[in-house]
Formats: structure tokens, C-alpha cells, sequence
């Protein structure tokens, strides 16, 4: 609270992002422990947790004004003009040390109550149980088994205390291994395919420099190989490009030598590394930011940036990994620098392909919370949590959730969850609301005692699934069942507008398909269960005057409409369209919404000032 | 001239029959004048093969041989983008195939074209014909105001040889004036209604441009039509879809557009439209590049730039809102006009009416749109949808604005998904038979030429088709519900899509996607089942069950 200098500011104008006259709202700012809230004159809320702020940035004065240009993790940008300066400058200082947080414990998820008890509390923190998730998979079983060398986290600081490895592979040969992989993190089960018998392991890379061996890490991938009864060889997949793991070799890491090991098949797959995606998205921001930009701007931003090509190099990994385990049967394992970014993705994309069950809404929890929270991906670092090096972070986890959104596109039927799923926990790896993604590795959270002081987000998702279920779904989907064979053509991947643009809403399409099917299947079963019951009414009432039965039946065919205003500290408080409207308004619909007004400075005439929203209702109630 | 002496060899025994994404099939190739035809004989002896393809050889774009050894291979690229390749045992008949195609195809007599000769049994010739009369379009203005009233100067074609024999012109303005204007505006075509805005009442109007050529020239008859459409006090905008530099350049040919001083009620607007070869270009080098499954992200994305292709669609889509804005939002008339009038004027008029009026957004009123501001508009069909994005021939006069039309169609019903009663399926359709069609519709450049062809007489109308229960059902948008208001679509890059269902339509396996659409369709169905039918059924089933008991009681 000592940060906040001013927690009100009057007058303040809120700036259109890409309207190129100038538009704004005008409102009143307020400063808050944990938000920032811009309330305009016709009571609409802003709210940004200080958590999402990636970058305030003050501009030069101008006439109607101090400008003050707020950036955040889930891409909103947000153009203040405050009428003094002084008052700018507070609420510029203020944001800067509220937006940096130098301990986990100032942290929002540390003061965030959401009014649970506290066996509430235990019991969302259980509902995601990785131990139940090894056994569905089929572990243990006679090639796999539970270790316990990483107890105490004494072998790998940054991997779960319980790992599955081969039960070929002794303490010895774990210890060893571990002692000649980078950060110790030895190969050790991520997935494992029953039918196939096959396992996705993964680990970082050896320290074999330029000449380096050893036996027992040898050992540890022939007895990962002959866990596999249905394939002597096993791939090993460097998801580095070649150079860069070449250039590790004079640093004393490396890859694998074909030579020393038996049985491997060695290949490169060519994802960049953190700081050429963290550079990437940079450019593709900079590119969907700009003002007035034409298709061809757009389209060579795109290029230039890499983006796409990187979603693709991530997707096509997968796929490479997918097709050794379902067409060749062979295990694989994957890694790359320090196994916990590349590796992260790639393990978790092939599981979704391989198995159906992480498309469904309480699977996606399963994944993330086995092959990116346990095994150790520094979401504190790459999301910047708190206060530290700029240089960590990247945009690693998001890439992963685009790659879902891509795979959505091509299946659409084939994922429990929608789009919205897929944002809404972007939008909480970055909030620090939750305790699940607080910190780099399992260690560091339970020295948090996290588990005692903060809440799991998971179970909130799931008490409002109904928002993030895919209408189209269907479970039996595809003969084969499980696999998904995605293809990967470049023209396939698409910008993904609902990401990068989620808070412009004027770039939106007008109308969601989604909604009203959601809606539409949510009133079918509704209709379906009120004839059951009417049916059954009317069975009772047999004989007795009809007025009432329909007077009912009509009631209840009209769904409550869903409730507008959402508790900020947990939703985000974009604008909430009941379903119902969603066909009645259409929303940024007005010309000064969209650029094609551009030329509305040359009329005499001011510019219509009608917002559509309430113009599109009024002239429908008329 | 005889079909027969273009066939040189009729029938190929064991033709392999291959195109992207289908399993290849043996069977009997066969040409006929109008179609190619392809049956494979599962049983062999004596069983009626089952037919594979059946290819109008209109729809043909380009026809590639390759001879290795006895055998060759044609490659058949169509118009609708489709590609084939047929397998031909025998070099002689291969070479005699792919130029019996090649001279079918390229058949330019509208006379000899298959709508001639096709003969469906359960539509009659003169259905769908008469479905949309301009007397019926102009009552619904006529009800509103007196202002606008419907001349027949041009029955017999002589003011303006590419526009229909009526046309909606200013009550005040008589015919005789209007000859005289039409001879200060390109090819003859006068400034004349292309919608009323029951709103606020204002027009948008559409013309070629005015000869004014290198010296100014005025003409007073066009300068008083054009000023009667405003009141006093009241500004106009003209929209020229060419830039302010063309414009001016189009003087030193005799051409030009409208000087401030001799129209002082309005304003001008220049919104430079691609048209002609280069809109062609672009389409063919899209094409190429949605068939290159090779590239790499850069090199593809750097491809979809350089064709411009998603460009022109912001543009158009611009422009028309820019139209639609003025009329809507600033209550000013519009007149639209690039240089000949029939080509990137109707792109924008036809598409500012998409916006603003939800009467074109049922299938009804999209067809009557159609053969109003395109079809009856004088958009010269047979010459822009000459040849499509394969063709090796010289391009002529061939461009794809029509396609750019439909792709902006698209492009509103994917920001709209509920406003248009049509969906993708209908535009599709409406693509390919603009290229090659076993209907009239779409045949010739204007109405003289399809008066002159008899073709309203002597072949059947795609509407009278499309209209059918059973196959209008196939092209309904399951989601849509009427939706009063005007629809102002985002014309940010990232807003705009490319148009997979039609370019990607032969390459990528949409086999999940048309699922997912099939669920959707159930989901609708199901919802609007129990609602409507099944629900009141059966509860007044189980209603008057109960009553029927009582009266028996009584």
C-alpha cells in the first residue's frame, strides 16, 4: 500500500488503441492494493491486476494531457491521457512498484481469499493427482517403476519428487546419469503408451563436450530402450536446431554421440531457444500494435516476425515425435538445452495427440500440471513474476497453448475445451492469483508452502466449465479414437486474433458461433428435461385445467439470462454479452470503431457519436 | 460447326483417374460435347460401371500432356480449382484427348454452350427467369417516396447497350434528358438508382464515368440529373473507385470524372480499386501459391503478400463500407463510378447493400442483389469468367471481380455468422457456375446480348434451381436469424482471412471440418426440433389425452 501515491485520478481520458482520430473515453482511475480500475462515464470497468503489467511507459506531455501507455503479459494495451502531470507521474511511479514485486509472498495469490474453507482449500489442491495420472497411463508395470532416488530432492532440484524410470535402471546408473546431464535432470518418464508400450521420456542435455562418455547414462537410455519390448531402438530427439547444439559441445554440454550408445536413432528438430521467441513475439507485437496497418504491412510484419514459423517448428516436432511412438512403436527421448522449456512442449503436444484423454478439460489440467508445473518449466522466470532478469523470460507456455489453438482449428471437434479455456489460463499464469504456476520448480513451491497459503486455480475452472466447453465435441471422435494427425502445412497456422487482439474487441467477429451453439445445446437439454418433467406433470395432473402446465412450459423455455457483472478479482471483467443478445448486439459495430471513417475528418459534420451497442438495442426495441 | 469434328477419339478403355485427396479409379474415359466422363466397371462383364467423374468441359482451365513411353498423362486444371490427372494408355489417344478438351473448352459461341442443350426433367425452361422484376423492386421505393421513378427509355438497348431495358431515374428528370446525358457518360451509362435507403431516404446511384476529356468538356443534362437527386443545401459524394492521378490520366483518352465547379453539391472521393489484369494476377499467383504445399512458413507467407490478393478484399470491403457509411451515418447520397461502371462499381455497390440492407441478406434477396447489381448491371460475365486462375492462354479481358465480390460476401459472414441466411456452400456454388455452369444465368455480358441469344428462352435459370427445397437446404446458413441492423465489418488486417473453404476447397481434407459443420446443423436442428415441434406434439399429445378422457367421460 506505501507504493500507492494517488488512488484516484479524475478526468483521465482512455485512448482508442487503433483509431486514428483520436477517440477516447473519458473516466475516472483508481488505484487499488492489487488493481487498477478505469470506471468511464457511462460506468463501464477496466480492471488490470498489477501482476499483468509487463510495461508502463510515460509519453511527452501534450496539449490534452500526459499520456501514460500501459502494456500487459495478456496483451491488453491501454492508452491513458491524465490532464496533470503530477497526477501522471504518481500513478506512473506507483505502477512501476506495484507491477514489480521483489518477493513471491507479496505476491496476489498470497492475500487472494476466495472465501473458501479450508478443507475447500485442500481439496482443490488434490483434485489434480499425478500419481492417479502415471497409473491410468499403466505405470507402474513390468518395465516401469516408481523411483524414489529424487525423495528429497537430492539427485535434481527441479524435477518432482516421484519419477518413473525404467526398472532396469539401478540407483547407480540414476545417479551417474543424472551427474552428466545438465542441472542433473536424467531421462526419466513423461508418457507412457500402453498399446504401444512405448514411452515419451525426456531429460537435458549431456555434458559430453567434445569427447566425453558416461556408462551409466548409456545405460540409462539402453535400459529406457529395453523397457520397450515391441522396438529395439529407441529415437533420441535433440528439439535444438544442430548449431546450437553444436556450439553447447565448447561448453562442455552437447547431444548424444550415435557412436557410444546402442541402439539410438539421433535427430535435430530446430526449435529456437528463449531469447529468439522471446525476440519473436516482440516483432509480432509490434506489428498487430501498429495503427493503421495495411494486409501487406501486416502480412511481412508476420513474416519477418517468425512467429508463425516458430509454432510451426514446435507443432512439427510433435508430430515427428507422435509418428515414431504410433507408427514405429519406439520410445523417444526428448530434450534439449536444459529440458524444461523445448522439451516441456514437445512432450506435452505429443501426449496430446497421442491420447485423448488431455483433450478433454480435466486432462489439459493433468498435462500442464505433469509436463510443465512438476517438471520444473520456470514459469516464474519465463512470465516474470517477480522483479528479475529480463532475459528469462519467454514466451515458451504461450507458444504451447497457440499450438492447442492450432490443433482446435484443424479438430474441431476433437477437444473437450474451447478457445476460452485456452485464454483464460494464459491469463492466470500470468496473474499470480492462483498458486499452481508461482515459482520455477515443485522445490521452491513446497518451501512456499503453497499448498497452505494460496489456492489452486483448477477447481475454478472446472465450477464454471460450462464457459469452456467445446458445444461441438464429441468423445468418440475419429475411428482411431485417440490419435490426432494434424498437418502441418504452413498455410494451416493462422494468426491467432483472439490472443493478441482478445481485448480489441472492434477486430472481433460480431456474432460467436460458439456462444449461441453453447447456448443452443445448454437449452436443448434444458427443453429435453422440461418435457420429461411436464410429461410426467402432466401424467400426475391428469384432468386438471391445462392453463398452468403451459404457463409453466413457457417460463422455463426461456433461460434465465446469464448475469452480467462478474467479481472482478477472479474473472476478467471483459465485456460479458449475455448469450441470449449475443444475435441482438452486435458489438463495435459502428463506423468509428472501424478505420474505414478515417476520411470523417473532412466532413463538416462531427462524427456520429453513437456507440452501436446501445444504438443496435434501441433501434430494436423500436 | 460440329461437336464431332472437335472429338478425335471418343472412348479410352483403362483411363486412371487421380486428383488430390481421392483414391485413384480405373475405368473408361468418354468425351461427349458438352462432358468428360469416366466409369469404372467394378464387376466387368456387362455391369453398368459406376461413374467417377463427370466433368462439364466448359469448367476445364488448362489442359497439360505428358508422354512417358506408350502411355501419357493429362492434367486437368479447372476452373473451380479443382485439378485431375487422367492416365491414358496409347500416346495417340492421349495426345487426341487432351486436344479434343482443349478445342471443346474453348469453345467461344455463348450458343454452343451447354445451357443450350441441358434439359432437367423436374424444372421447366422458364422457371427462375422472372423472379426478381424490377417493378417489384422499384414498388417497394415507390411506397416510400415519388421521388425516383421507372424508365423504359432503354427497351430496346439504344441509350445504353449493357443496361437493362429499365432503370430507376429521378421523377423529375425526363427520358430526353437523360439520352443526353447518357452520351456524356462512357458506353452510355447515365448515373441511375441502385438503392434507396429507407432510413433516411438517401440513394446510392452508380454510372461510368463522364467524358469530360482534355478539355472539360460539360454536359448541362448530366449536371441536372445529378442535381436533382439532392435537395437544396444537401452534399452528395461521389465515390470513384479509381485514384485522383487515374482519374485525371483518364482525360487524355476522353474520359474523367466530375470538376467541383460543375457539381457543387458534391464531393469526391477517390478509392483506388484494383481491376482488370492485374486483379487477375493476383488471383492466379494465389492460386499458385495455395498449391505449393511445399513452402515454408516464410516463403508461403511472404507469397500471400505479394499476390495482394487479401488487399484488394480490404479494399473493396472499405470501400463499400465507406459507401454504406455515407448513406447510413452522414445521410448523404452517393454516387459510385470507376471507369466503364460495370466492374468495380458494382463490387461496391452490390457490397455496400450487403451491409446495409438485411432484405440482401436472406437468399432471396442475394439472388435478386445478384441479378440486379451484376447480372441485369451489366457486368460483362462472359469476359471476365472467360478463363479462370490456371489458364495458359493470353489473358484478354478476363478478371476475377466477381470472385472478389463473393470473397467479401465470405468475409462478412464469418464477422456476422448469424445475419446471412445463405452460407459458404451458396457462395461456392454461385463461383463455379459464374465459370462454368449447366445453367443460363451467368451467360453473356449484358441483357442485349441475352435478349439477342434467347437465352432467358432457351435455357434454365440457376435460381430456379438453387430454389428447389432439397437443394436450397444444402446452401441455408443453420445459424442464421434475421438481423435488422447494419452490419460494419472490422477491415483490420488481422479481421481479414483468407478464404480457405474456397481456395484450399480441393487441397486440404476437410473431412473434420464438415463433420463439425454436420454437428453444428444437428445441434440447430435438435434445438429447433424439441422447441418447435417435437415439444408442442408432444405435450399436446400428452394433453389431449387427458381431455380426450374427460369428454368420454361426459
Amino acid at each position: 500500500m506505501e507504493h500507492i501515491r494517488t488512488t484516484k485520478v479524475e478526468q483521465v481520458k482512455l485512448l482508442d488503441r487503433f483509431s486514428t482520430s483520436n477517440k477516447s473515453l473519458t473516466g475516472t482511475l483508481y488505484l487499488t492494493a492489487t488493481h487498477l480500475l478505469f470506471i468511464d462515464s457511462s460506468r463501464r470497468e477496466t480492471w488490470i491486476l498489477h501482476h499483468h503489467i509487463a510495461a508502463v511507459e510515460k509519453l511527452p506531455l501534450t496539449t490534452s494531457g500526459c499520456p501514460l501507455v500501459i502494456q500487459c503479459k495478456n496483451f491488453r494495451i491501454v492508452h491513458f491521457v491524465v490532464p496533470r502531470e503530477r497526477d501522471c507521474h504518481d500513478v506512473y511511479n506507483s505502477l512501476l512498484q506495484l507491477s514489480r514485486t521483489a518477493k513471491y509472498e507479496e505476491l496476489y495469490a498470497f492475500s487472494y481469499n476466495p472465501k473458501q474453507n479450508e478443507s475447500e482449500q485442500v481439496k482443490g489442491w488434490q483434485l489434480i493427482d499425478l500419481a492417479e495420472e502415471y497409473k491410468r497411463m499403466g505405470v507402474p508395470n513390468d518395465y516401469w517403476q516408481l523411483s524414489d532416488a529424487n525423495r528429497d530432492y537430492k539427485i535434481c532440484e527441479t524435477y518432482p519428487r516421484d519419477l518413473y524410470v525404467p526398472r532396469t535402471a539401478s540407483k547407480p546408473i540414476i545417479v551417474g546419469s543424472s551427474k552428466f546431464r545438465s542441472k542433473g535432470r536424467f531421462p526419466v518418464l513423461s508418457y507412457y503408451h500402453k498399446d504401444k508400450k512405448a514411452a515419451i521420456c525426456r531429460c537435458s542435455q549431456p555434458l559430453s563436450g567434445f569427447s566425453a562418455r558416461c556408462l551409466e547414462d548409456e545405460h540409462m537410455l539402453q535400459a529406457i530402450s529395453k523397457a520397450n519390448p515391441s522396438n529395439r531402438y529407441m529415437y533420441v530427439m535433440d528439439t535444438r536446431p544442430k548449431l546450437n547444439a553444436m556450439a553447447n559441445r565448447a561448453a562442455g554440454k552437447g547431444y548424444e554421440n550415435e557412436d557410444n550408445y546402442s541402439n539410438i536413432r539421433f535427430q535435430f528438430v530446430g526449435i529456437e531457444n528463449i531469447h529468439v521467441m522471446r525476440s519473436s513475439l516482440q516483432k509480432l507485437l509490434e506489428v498487430s500494435g501498429t495503427k493503421g496497418l495495411s494486409v501487406n504491412d501486416f502480412l511481412s510484419g508476420l513474416e519477418s516476425s517468425g512467429w508463425l514459423r516458430h509454432i510451426k517448428a514446435v507443432l512439427d516436432a510433435a508430430v515427428f515425435l507422435v509418428k515414431a511412438i504410433a507408427v514405429e512403436s519406439a520410445s523417444v527421448l526428448v530434450h534439449c538445452s536444459d529440458g524444461w522449456d523445448r522439451t516441456s512442449q514437445v512432450c506435452s503436444l505429443g501426449a496430446l495427440l497421442l491420447d485423448s484423454y488431455y483433450r478433454t478439460i480435466k486432462g489439459f489440467m493433468v498435462l500442464i500440471e505433469k509436463d510443465w508445473i512438476s517438471f520444473g518449466h520456470k514459469f516464474s522466470d519465463r512470465c516474470c513474476q517477480l522483479d528479475g532478469d529480463p532475459k528469462e523470460i519467454s514466451p515458451v507456455f504461450t507458444q504451447f497453448l497457440e499450438s492447442v489453438w492450432n490443433l482446435m482449428e484443424q479438430f474441431p471437434q476433437a477437444f473437450e475445451y474451447n478457445e476460452a479455456f485456452l485464454l483464460q489460463i494464459h491469463e492466470h499464469v500470468h496473474s499470480c492469483q492462483f498458486g499452481n504456476f508461482l515459482g520455477n520448480c515443485q522445490k521452491e513451491r513446497e518451501e512456499l508452502k503453497l499448498k497452505e497459503k494460496t489456492y489452486s486455480l483448477w477447481p475454478f475452472l472446472l465450477d464454471e466449465q460450462k464457459k469452456y466447453q467445446n458445444p461441438l465435441y464429441s468423445p468418440d471422435f475419429s475411428p482411431e479414437l485417440t490419435l490426432l494427425e494434424p498437418n502441418t502445412v504452413s498455410f494451416n497456422f493462422k494468426f491467432w486474433r483472439n490472443m493478441y487482439h482478445q481485448f480489441d474487441r472492434s477486430m472481433h467477429p460480431r456474432q460467436s458461433v460458439y456462444d449461441l451453439i453453447m447456448n443452443m445445446s445448454e437449452q436443448n437439454k434444458q427443453l429435453e428435461k422440461d418435457i420429461k418433467e411436464l410429461e410426467a406433470k402432466i401424467k400426475q395432473k391428469n384432468g386438471q385445467p391445462d392453463a398452468v402446465i403451459l404457463k409453466e412450459h413457457q417460463q422455463s423455455a426461456h433461460p434465465a439470462p446469464v448475469a452480467l457483472k462478474t467479481p472482478p478479482c477472479f474473472k476478467k471483467e471483459q465485456p460479458l454479452i449475455p448469450v441470449n443478445d449475443a444475435v441482438r448486439t452486435i458489438e463495435g459495430s459502428n463506423t468509428a470503431d472501424n478505420r474505414y471513417s478515417e476520411f470523417m475528418e473532412e466532413f463538416s459534420k462531427a462524427e456520429p457519436a453513437v456507440v452501436s451497442l446501445e444504438y443496435g438495442v434501441a433501434r430494436m426495441t423500436c | 460447326m460440329e461437336f464431332s469434328e472437335l472429338i478425335k477419339t471418343a472412348t479410352v478403355e483403362s483411363v486412371l483417374l487421380a486428383g488430390t485427396g481421392l483414391p485413384a479409379v480405373r475405368g473408361t474415359l468418354c468425351i461427349t460435347s458438352h462432358h468428360l466422363l469416366l466409369s469404372s466397371c467394378p464387376g466387368g462383364d456387362g455391369q453398368p460401371g459406376t461413374v467417377e467423374l463427370w466433368l462439364l468441359i466448359r469448367n476445364v482451365d488448362a489442359v497439360e500432356k505428358r508422354l512417358a513411353g506408350s502411355s501419357g498423362t493429362i492434367t486437368l486444371r479447372c476452373k473451380d480449382l479443382k485439378v485431375l490427372q487422367l492416365e491414358i494408355p496409347g500416346m495417340e489417344e492421349c495426345l487426341n484427348i487432351a486436344s479434343s478438351i482443349e478445342a471443346l473448352s474453348s469453345v467461344d459461341s455463348v450458343m454452343m454452350m451447354y445451357p443450350f442443350f441441358y434439359r432437367p426433367q423436374d424444372l421447366r425452361l422458364e422457371e427462375g427467369w422472372h423472379l426478381f422484376p424490377l417493378e417489384q423492386y422499384f414498388q417497394k421505393i415507390a411506397a416510400q417516396t415519388n421521388q425516383w421513378r421507372l424508365s423504359d427509355l432503354n427497351r430496346d438497348f439504344t441509350t445504353c447497350p449493357t443496361y437493362p431495358a429499365g432503370v430507376i431515374v429521378p421523377a423529375a428528370v425526363s427520358d430526353d434528358t437523360l439520352r443526353r446525358a447518357a452520351r456524356f457518360r462512357q458506353g452510355g451509362r447515365f448515373p441511375v438508382l441502385s438503392y434507396y435507403h429507407p432510413r433516411n431516404g438517401t440513394v446510392m446511384l452508380r454510372s461510368s464515368q463522364p467524358l469530360t476529356g482534355p478539355n472539360r468538356k460539360r454536359c448541362p443534362e448530366d449536371e441536372v440529373l445529378l442535381g436533382t437527386v439532392l435537395d437544396e443545401g444537401e452534399r452528395g459524394f461521389i465515390i470513384d473507385t479509381r485514384s485522383a492521378q487515374a482519374a485525371k490520366q483518364a482525360r487524355m483518352t476522353g474520359g474523367g470524372t466530375e470538376p467541383k465547379s460543375s457539381y457543387p453539391q458534391w464531393k469526391r472521393l477517390h478509392r483506388p480499386l484494383e481491376r482488370g489484369r492485374p486483379l487477375q494476377e493476383s488471383f492466379i499467383k494465389l492460386v499458385e501459391a495455395c498449391n505449393d504445399a511445399s513452402l515454408s512458413m516464410d516463403r508461403w507467407l511472404s507469397r500471400l503478400e505479394s499476390c495482394r490478393w487479401l488487399s484488394h478484399v480490404k479494399a473493396a470491403l472499405s470501400t463499400a463500407c465507406l459507401a454504406a457509411q455515407c448513406l447510413d451515418r452522414e445521410e448523404a447520397s452517393v454516387l459510385v463510378h470507376g471507369a466503364e461502371g460495370t466492374d468495380t462499381t458494382l463490387l461496391v455497390t452490390a457490397l455496400a447493400q450487403v451491409i446495409l440492407d438485411p432484405g440482401c441478406r436472406t437468399m432471396v434477396g442475394f439472388q435478386g442483389l445478384l441479378e440486379r447489381e451484376w447480372i441485369e448491371a451489366g457486368h460483362p460475365f462472359h469476359l471476365r469468367c472467360a478463363r479462370s486462375a490456371y489458364s495458359h492462354a493470353r489473358l484478354k479481358q478476363e478478371a476475377p471481380l466477381f470472385l472478389l465480390f463473393l470473397d467479401c460476401v465470405w468475409q462478412l459472414s464469418r464477422q456476422f455468422p448469424f445475419s446471412l441466411e445463405f452460407g459458404e456452400s451458396l457462395l461456392l456454388a454461385l463461383f463455379d457456375n459464374a465459370y462454368a455452369s449447366d445453367y443460363g444465368t451467368f451467360l453473356c455480358n449484358n441483357e442485349k446480348e441475352r435478349c439477342l441469344c434467347k437465352v432467358k428462352e432457351n435455357t434454365h435459370s440457376l435460381w430456379a434451381w438453387l430454389n428447389q427445397p432439397e437443394e436450397k437446404k444444402k446452401y441455408l446458413n443453420p445459424l442464421y436469424s434475421h438481423n435488422p441492423l447494419v452490419i460494419w465489418p472490422s477491415v483490420e488486417p488481422q479481421s481479414i482471412q483468407l478464404w480457405q473453404g474456397l481456395f484450399f476447397r480441393w487441397i486440404r481434407p476437410s473431412q473434420y471440418l464438415e463433420e463439425a459443420r454436420a454437428e453444428m446443423q444437428r445441434l440447430v436442428e435438435a434445438k429447433e426440433a424439441p422447441a418447435k415441434e417435437s415439444a408442442g406434439s408432444r405435450l399436446s399429445r400428452s394433453l389431449s389425452d387427458p381431455a380426450a378422457r374427460t369428454e368420454n367421460e361426459r
